[in-house]
């Protein structure tokens, strides 16, 4: 008995090894492709503002399980062999970059048309008025919903276990085909799940906090 | 290698068979998720402490863990309790069961959005709870509701492949199947890949569509 929780204990930690490096992996990649495409999209020019778009649809319009098994299964036949890690973290990234950027392209929309009109009567350059006066505003306003996505992602790399990578819904099921129990190691693996899911809440209300604008500023 | 019409042409009747699974799979567990959602709502209505914190709860859990480990659970936990459903079933359960903790708040929001006013009017109708829900306070807070679930129902459909990993033999089971047969996953993975994105972008405008007709009816 003691040997089988031993057992358990060992790889559970493994597979929360695996989970929490995907998604960390997939969050900073979501968010680097949310900011380019999400400001691509609001471009003055007309092919990043296509780029951009073809890529938010894709890959919001497929299936974030299609698209991890094409990267895994699929690319090869191009000649492009990603490890399952690296496919988990392009495949997640991606696919949540893409919502990520529909957020960055609202909360900036949602930033009056006068501040940006303001900054140019004060003769800011476009990245100028982006970085001080567009962004501090509009940051605020995707923390929330980048936290649901954060969310999504780190539910999404469940999936991953799929092509053989050895995350925490992995072991859970190596160890029920070892063992034969099945109760336990499920009941563990969700508990897993839903203390990295508080965590996550966590850490967004604190960076709610963090990047508050002070009151009196607030966008209206 | 690169890729091979031939082989996709073999490929899609295959994957014809399991297009309709996914769409009865994405059309019973909406249907499930939809009452299953507002009960969740109604039961919060209930005044004691008890309920309301005992169903938010499990909405948090429910909507903080992985589907697939949920469905994992279902299908392999529930035969020791004697519980024993077909895959299929498994998985309409799994899917419902998640995306009624997401519709809850879509009602909940729709629910709040109902003005106060409403409330006392009807009160001062002297009609009785039950008929102020029915009559007036849901027709109200379902209207709004209507496009945010249209964006759910597409959310659903597109996360019916997981059930493939439970035996499943939906589109991206059906998929893997016929690319493991061959050894070559490149034109079944695409072409499942083609056909979410088509059917994604049909439920988008039928959605669209139904959502206009309602709020401008003829």
């Amino acid at each position: 008995m003691t040997a089988t929780l031993i057992d358990l204990a060992v790889s559970m930690g493994r597979g929360l090894a695996i989970t929490a490096w995907l998604t960390m992996g997939g969050c900073a990649l979501a968010l680097a492709c949310a900011f380019l495409f999400g400001l691509g999209r609001v471009s003055e020019r007309r092919a990043v503002r296509a780029i951009s778009i073809g890529y938010i649809e894709l890959f919001r319009g497929t299936s974030v399980f299609v698209q991890i098994f094409w990267l895994y299964y699929a690319l090869p036949a191009f000649g492009i062999l990603l490890s399952p890690m690296v496919s988990g973290i392009v495949a997640l990234g991606l696919n949540v970059g893409a919502y990520g950027a529909e957020i960055v392209r609202s909360a900036v929309g949602a930033v009056g048309r006068d501040q940006a009109e303001a900054s140019t009567a004060l003769n800011l350059t476009r990245w100028q008025s982006l970085r001080y006066i567009i962004l501090p505003q509009a940051v605020p306003r995707m923390i929330p919903v980048f936290g649901n996505n954060a969310v999504e992602l780190l539910k999404a790399t469940a999936i991953v276990s799929l092509i053989s990578l050895s995350d925490i819904t992995f072991q859970a099921q190596q160890f029920r085909i070892r063992t034969g129990q099945t109760i336990m190691p499920f009941i563990v693996t969700l508990l897993l799940y839903f203390m990295l899911y508080l965590l996550i809440l966590h850490g967004v209300r604190r960076a709610e906090r963090a990047y508050a604008l002070p009151s009196g500023n607030r966008p209206s | 290698m690169s890729w091979d019409s031939h082989y996709a042409l073999l490929a899609l009747p295959v994957l014809a068979r399991g297009l309709w699974i996914t769409i009865v799979a994405t059309v019973l567990s909406f249907a499930l998720a939809a009452v299953l959602g507002l009960l969740i709502v109604l039961a919060e209505m209930i005044p004691s402490r008890t309920v309301r914190t005992l169903v938010r709860g499990s909405e948090h859990f429910i909507r903080g863990t992985p589907l697939l480990v949920q469905l994992f659970f279902l299908y392999y936990v529930l035969p020791y309790l004697d519980v024993t459903l077909p895959a299929l079933g498994c998985g309409i359960f799994g899917l419902g069961v998640h995306y009624a903790a997401y519709l809850s708040q879509v009602y909940r929001a729709g629910i709040a959005g109902v003005p106060p006013l409403q409330w006392e009017a009807a009160r001062a109708c002297n009609l009785t709870r039950t008929q102020t829900w029915v009559h007036i306070v849901l027709p109200q807070a379902l209207k709004p509701s209507f496009p945010v679930m249209g964006n759910y129902l597409i959310a659903l459909l597109k996360e019916t492949p997981i059930l493939s990993s439970i035996t499943i033999m939906d589109m991206m089971g059906e998929a893997n199947t016929f690319g493991d047969l061959h050894y070559r996953y490149l034109e079944p993975v695409t072409l499942v890949g083609i056909l979410f994105l088509s059917i994604g972008l049909l439920a988008r405008w039928v959605t669209g569509t139904v959502y206009r007709l309602l709020s401008n009816p003829v």
